[in-house]
């Protein structure tokens, strides 16, 4: 009934090959072909962020690119931001922070946080607003994720560097 | 519910800044949140939903739908014909309208196909044939219109309930007041908005019972729910909530696409997937109520009140839900922050053709409270009195109990207040009223508010006598510990408490520990999240649980080393002589020990609320084991050319009672803030009423969710006087901190700009015309004029506790329906 259609993409490191219908967008493709259920999806319709993924390090809405548009492409998900067992710093620092709350958006977050890091290794508060600003979070109203940003950028630096207190503990 | 022996001074894990449990997991993309799942062989089902608001269905044809190749079942209503709903008194519901459909989005119809391409044709190859009937779309038609009526249960005509209480005189009250003042608020309605899409699993296993996994806040009441729906017995019937992606109340009610899946499921003998799209969330909404009130209240010259009568209206839409208890909920917190010794509520429900309403975080109290706070800042003003010592001069005090028989226990909000006040630099920037010259300039402005929030409701949605949270332990020879309890974590870290808790009485480190929640064959009901409840009830249970435990393991380690009991001490997984600490043995030593001596090692703990002190109908709604208090001021810059509000910084104090995990409440306090923030700058449910009351934008770009750029600093002041009835003292942190934002914002915008918004939410074009109208010589304020005329039944009178009542109401009067 169907023709599935066949690509061929650098997924997280790895050669892939993938057959899907056609019509699906990179997200359906992630999810339901290739079984990567770490990105995830808010709307579909390009508004949340949370379907985030890095296209050759640029980081996209996978629900609004095809998957074909995929071909030849590096893609990396969530599942491959880890290094093995060594978790990239952002990820440390945002289960450290509880800048994961109920965790839905957290790997849109995590990816497009990737990405600004890479290209700024010492944001600023108003730089990492601006650039995760397509990205929505109902839990966290965003604290604790700028903080667990700031934390990682330091230990990437090679900075040591912990939470001040107050974002512990609150003010005295 | 002690725990023994242990104060701030000596608790190794609670109170500390843990990683949550679960934290990992959902940061390297492995939560497996419930569309997430996927099972061999598994169908996608579609909802057809109405396109209209309100008709009488008189055929729907599904013959061209079950043609279609790949579609496996279609079911309409008649296949489902028992009703359901969250509360006793309101089983309004069915997961397909049978005879008629009552809003945009009502569903009709559900099909399972091999794929959800498949079945969305087969959706759209359904014939239904509708009359149409005229809609209601507001509380005022509601009113007017008694035909055709949205349900034929309620009150009357198209009202759902309507509710009168009366607690002392408050006529008394007014007459020996120096002033009395009367307001009225409009806050519009808004949703929940989690990130996650509702989406559920089911499989009719070989047998013959099902497994549903859901996104659901309260799987013990969708299992009771299926069980009456489907007609089986509960007992063949499982369901697992999934993590939930967002929760804020709008997965707390039994949802028809839980029940369809699940009749799929049987009619196809494979496991069916449903997930919401982002515009079918908005239609399932159980969103905040939209609720026009109108408060009176007598004051003394220094503000201290002598009776206050308030009054709400809410627009429920089509569906019962939470309704009732909604209804109660604006009237219940009023007399729980500032002394209120007489006090008078009305209020009613009505029916319209919308997504219904239920409960959002705060569950019926944001809206009353922000009309409170902003009403006694008028009242302030109109004495010439500080907003901050109006409040911080009349509090309610600890242990005592309200004229409308709450039970207070500690409260910090005098604390709270004066940590907001201090940090905010209240005294250098508010500038005092009638015309004192400004300390911020025109287009600055500050403002404070004030609010409480239930730790828990006293009473379950059915009532009975059993516990409302139950957990059990079991303890591995080599040293695990497995917690099981029906709570779910929606994000707030339900999952991370049960463990900090268990590992801070049996002295191990968290990490040691396995959690296993929300699972109706493997846990013990906890009835779900909701409330404020989790921590406070779940928190005792594993106490007890743990304590239990922790007794038999010392037991048995106290005769190993010929010690007496009194002597043993659980800490850093070894279990020793406090006198003597070189003598013990490992936790898991300790373990064997005690399965030697005893048998296998599982322990039970469960936590049954304290009997409210009211009796009187409608005491239900409102008792809690504990109240949290917060307070918040808020520092806006308005612009009068545009009408924007940019609200700069939120100080905000919040009585935690005591953190189990300072982190994790810091989390909340934010991202309560920033909810609050959402709904008094731009969040709203709203729908074109004359355009067959269709929402206007059911997407997440155009219904207006704050994003990193509007989301303003928070400065988090944590208040800890904890509570007796807390675990370790804690109280509720995941709602209450919402509350005090909205009219704290309110209330700074007027002492920016001078204009009242009495109409949340506070948008540009309200702000605009409200200066258009103040340039014009008028008074400057944007809000509703006037509330219904309504005939309220005979209030239900009840003596208050100063005036000797006993709780129950008054006899000899005539108690309303």
């Amino acid at each position: 009934m169907k023709q599935k259609t066949h690509i061929r993409l650098n997924l997280n490191g790895e050669e892939t090959e993938v057959a899907f219908s056609p019509h699906k967008t990179l997200l359906e493709v992630l999810r339901e072909d290739l079984n990567l259920t770490g990105t995830k999806h808010g709307c579909e319709l390009g508004e949340c962020g949370t379907c985030a993924v890095l296209v050759d390090g640029r980081s996209i809405l996978s629900c609004l690119m095809l998957g074909l548009d995929a071909e030849g492409r590096e893609v990396k998900t969530i599942e491959g931001m880890a290094n093995g067992a060594e978790l990239h710093p952002l990820q440390e620092t945002f289960a450290d922070t509880g800048a994961a709350q109920c965790g839905y958006c957290s790997p849109g977050f995590l990816l497009v946080a990737e990405e600004l890091l890479k290209k700024n290794a010492n944001p600023t508060r108003i730089e990492i607003q601006e650039a995760l600003s397509g990205n929505l979070c109902r839990c966290t109203g965003y604290i604790k994720i700028y903080e667990a940003v700031e934390l990682a950028a330091a230990k990437m630096r090679g900075e040591e560097m912990e939470l001040p207190r107050e974002a512990v503990y609150g003010l005295d | 519910m002690s725990n023994k022996g242990k104060t701030s001074n000596n608790l190794n894990v609670v109170g500390k800044p843990f990683r949550k449990v679960d934290a990992r997991a959902k940061c390297v993309g492995q939560t497996k949140f419930a569309d997430d799942i996927v099972l061999p062989r598994m169908l996608y089902c579609k909802m057809l939903r109405s396109h209209l608001p309100h008709a009488l269905i008189k055929n729907i044809d599904v013959s061209k739908a079950l043609a279609l190749p790949g579609v496996f079942a279609v079911i309409t209503g008649k296949d489902l014909p028992k009703s359901y709903g969250i509360l006793p008194v309101s089983q309004d519901e069915h997961a397909l309208c049978i005879d008629k459909v009552r809003f945009i989005g009502d569903p009709v119809a559900a099909v399972a196909a091999i794929d959800e391409d498949v079945a969305f044709d087969a959706m759209n190859l359904i014939e239904v044939e509708y009359e149409p009937l005229n809609t209601i779309s507001s509380i005022d038609e509601a009113l007017l219109i008694d035909e055709p009526r949205i349900h034929d249960y309620g009150d009357s005509g198209n009202i759902h309930k309507k509710v009168s209480l009366e607690f002392g005189t408050v006529e008394e009250g007014f007459a020996e007041a120096d002033l009395v003042r009367e307001d009225i608020f409009f806050y519009e309605g808004n949703t929940h908005l989690p990130m996650e899409q509702h989406a559920a699993v089911a499989h009719y296993d070989s047998d013959n019972k099902i497994t549903l996994w859901s996104s659901t806040q309260t799987p013990h009441y969708v299992h009771r729910a299926l069980a009456k729906v489907l007609e089986m017995p509960a007992s063949h019937i499982r369901v697992i909530a999934t993590p939930n992606g967002g929760g804020f109340g709008g997965k707390s009610d039994p949802f028809n696409h839980e029940v369809a899946v699940c009749k799929l499921a049987m009619i196809t003998g494979r496991p069916v997937k449903v997930t919401l799209t982002r515009e079918e969330v908005f239609y399932c909404h159980r969103g905040r109520h939209p609720v026009l009130m109108k408060f009176k209240t007598g004051v003394k010259k220094d503000g201290a009140i002598t009776g206050m009568h308030f009054q709400s209206f809410l627009d429920g839409g089509a569906y019962g839900s939470y309704g009732v208890a909604s209804t109660f909920y604006t009237g219940a917190l009023q007399t729980v922050t500032y002394d209120v010794p007489r006090y008078k509520f009305d209020g009613l429900r009505a029916f319209t053709n919308k997504p219904p309403c239920g409960p959002k975080r705060g569950h019926g109290t944001p809206q009353p409270r922000y009309g409170l706070e902003v009403h006694l800042d008028k009242i302030a003003e109109q004495l010439n009195l500080d907003p901050v010592e109006i409040r911080r001069s009349h509090l309610v005090a600890p242990n005592t109990v309200t004229a409308n028989y709450l039970r207070i226990g500690s409260m910090g909000l005098g604390k709270c207040i004066d940590k907001v006040a201090e940090g905010s630099d209240w005294k250098n920037k508010f500038s005092g009223w009638n015309g004192t010259p400004r300390k911020l300039p025109y287009g600055k402005g500050i403002g404070i508010a004030c609010s409480s929030y239930i730790c828990g409701a006293g009473l379950p949605i059915y009532w009975n006598n059993m516990p409302q949270s139950g957990v059990q332990l079991r303890l591995d020879r080599q040293g695990g510990v497995c917690v099981m309890c029906g709570s779910t974590d929606i994000g707030q870290g339900s999952d991370s408490i049960l463990a900090y808790i268990v590992a801070e009485v049996l002295g191990i480190d968290p990490f040691d520990i396995r959690v296993v929640t929300a699972d109706t064959d493997l846990t013990p009901v906890d009835l779900g999240s909701y409330s404020s409840r989790v921590t406070l009830m779940t928190g005792n249970a594993a106490i007890q649980a743990a304590e239990r435990a922790r007794e038999l393991l010392s037991m048995a380690v106290a005769e190993k080393l010929g010690v007496p009991i009194e002597n043993i001490s659980l800490a850093e997984r070894r279990v020793f002589d406090v006198e003597n600490p070189e003598l013990g043995v490992s936790f898991a030593e300790a373990v064997v020990l005690a399965e030697s001596k005893y048998g296998t090692i599982g322990t039970v703990g469960s936590y049954t609320p304290p009997r409210s002190p009211g009796k009187y109908k409608g005491s239900g709604v409102g008792p809690s084991p504990a109240y949290s208090y917060s307070a918040a001021v808020a520092e806006v810059d308005v612009d009068p050319d545009t009408g924007i509000v940019v609200v700069a910084r939120i100080w905000i104090a919040h009585d935690i009672g005591k953190s189990i995990n300072p982190m994790l409440v810091m989390g909340q306090v934010e991202g309560s803030v920033y909810m609050g923030l959402g709904e008094i700058l731009m969040e709203e449910m709203a729908y074109r009423a004359n355009r067959n009351i269709v929402h206007k934008f059911p997407s997440m770009l155009e219904y207006k969710s704050p994003t990193t750029m509007e989301m303003c600093d928070v400065k988090t002041y944590l208040i800890e006087d904890p509570d007796p009835n807390g675990p370790f003292g804690a109280k509720e942190v995941g709602q209450g901190p919402l509350l005090p934002v909205p009219p704290a914002v309110a209330n700074a915008v007027y002492n920016a700009v001078g204009v009242r918004i009495d109409e949340v939410p506070i948008t540009p074009e309200k702000v605009l015309r409200a200066l258009r109208d103040k340039a014009r010589g008028r008074d400057g304020r944007f809000g509703p004029g006037a509330v219904p005329a309504v005939d309220w039944p005979e209030p239900l009178r009840v003596l208050t506790p100063a005036e000797g009542g006993d709780g129950k109401e008054l006899p000899n009067v005539a108690i309303h329906s």
